[in-house]
């Protein structure tokens, strides 16, 4: 059984929010999210292949890891471990190398649902600004009015227009 | 879907009275005196809605013989979610590689304890 992926970027805040749950008990998840070997496994498309340079799971710890698609091309991303990672929550920065300077906080927590696990996870960036910027995928403008209206209205209509 | 287009459908979702007007034309196309009904709004306010709704891309009306009815638009709304799409299909692809991860895991432990 696997759980729908909620996505949500309220509007005002600067965060994006997500949801989403495991047929696994909550140590197994985290194992596959604190564990290099694992994790290559899973983190990014299929089409990427994910190369970890450090991952120093503790309190200060430096992370970099590199995305290389196809083409050869490479995505390079790096952070720091904030507090002792534990199931209870996981707190790092978070800093794409093509868009130095923009930081955001990322913290993620495993709920334990007795066998399954519930992943919460929030990215906390610098400005409203730059949350919109990061995921604008080719859009331009102002776009920062609505999206938890949008959500709200996308619950109650999901089964009618998907 | 233009950015302009996008900041018109954000506009007209940003009002309550609208957002559930939307909802209950998910139910199927309703008439302004229906839509009217479960509001302490005039027919006018409604209608002005409607307007707004329409002019959004979000709702389409017809006339059947003397009574307009309002009909639901779903793709604009699929569009305006596209905004998160990227974020949320690198998200959902990991999501589903890390699933065939943990079952794999799980699976070599049962064995193991067999």
């Amino acid at each position: 059984m696997m759980g729908a992926l909620e996505v949500t970027a309220p509007a005002g805040v600067p965060f994006i929010d997500f949801s989403r749950e495991f047929d696994a008990p909550r140590d197994l998840v985290f194992r596959a999210w604190t564990e290099p070997d694992l994790l290559v496994q899973w983190l990014g498309p299929r089409r990427l292949t994910m190369i970890i340079d450090e991952y120093d799971v503790r309190d200060g710890g430096r992370w970099r890891y590199v995305h290389r698609d196809s083409d050869g091309t490479e995505y390079g991303f790096h952070g720091v471990f904030h507090g002792t990672p534990r199931p209870e929550g996981m707190v790092q920065t978070f800093e794409f190398e093509g868009a130095p300077g923009h930081v955001s906080l990322d913290s993620v927590v495993l709920e334990d649902l007795g066998g399954r696990t519930r992943v919460r996870g929030r990215s906390v960036h610098q400005s409203v600004e730059a949350r919109d910027a990061m995921v604008q995928s080719g859009m331009e403008g102002g776009l920062r009015e609505g999206f938890d209206r949008l959500d709200e209205v996308l619950g109650s209509l999901r089964s009618r227009v998907t | 879907m233009s950015t302009d287009q996008l900041s018109t459908v954000f506009g007209a979702l940003a009002d309550p009275t609208r957002r559930a007007i939307l909802a209950r034309l998910a139910d199927g196309d309703a008439s302004v005196r229906d839509l009217t009904a479960p509001f302490r709004v005039s027919q006018p306010a409604i209608s002005r809605h409607l307007k707004v709704l329409e002019q959004a891309g979000l709702i389409s009306r017809s006339r059947r013989a003397t009574i307009r009815l309002s009909h639901l638009e779903g793709e604009p709304l699929r569009d305006a979610t596209a905004w998160l799409a990227r974020y949320r299909e690198f998200w959902d692809q990991s999501f589903e590689r890390l699933d065939d991860l943990l079952a794999r895991i799980q699976d070599t432990e049962r064995e193991g304890n067999a």
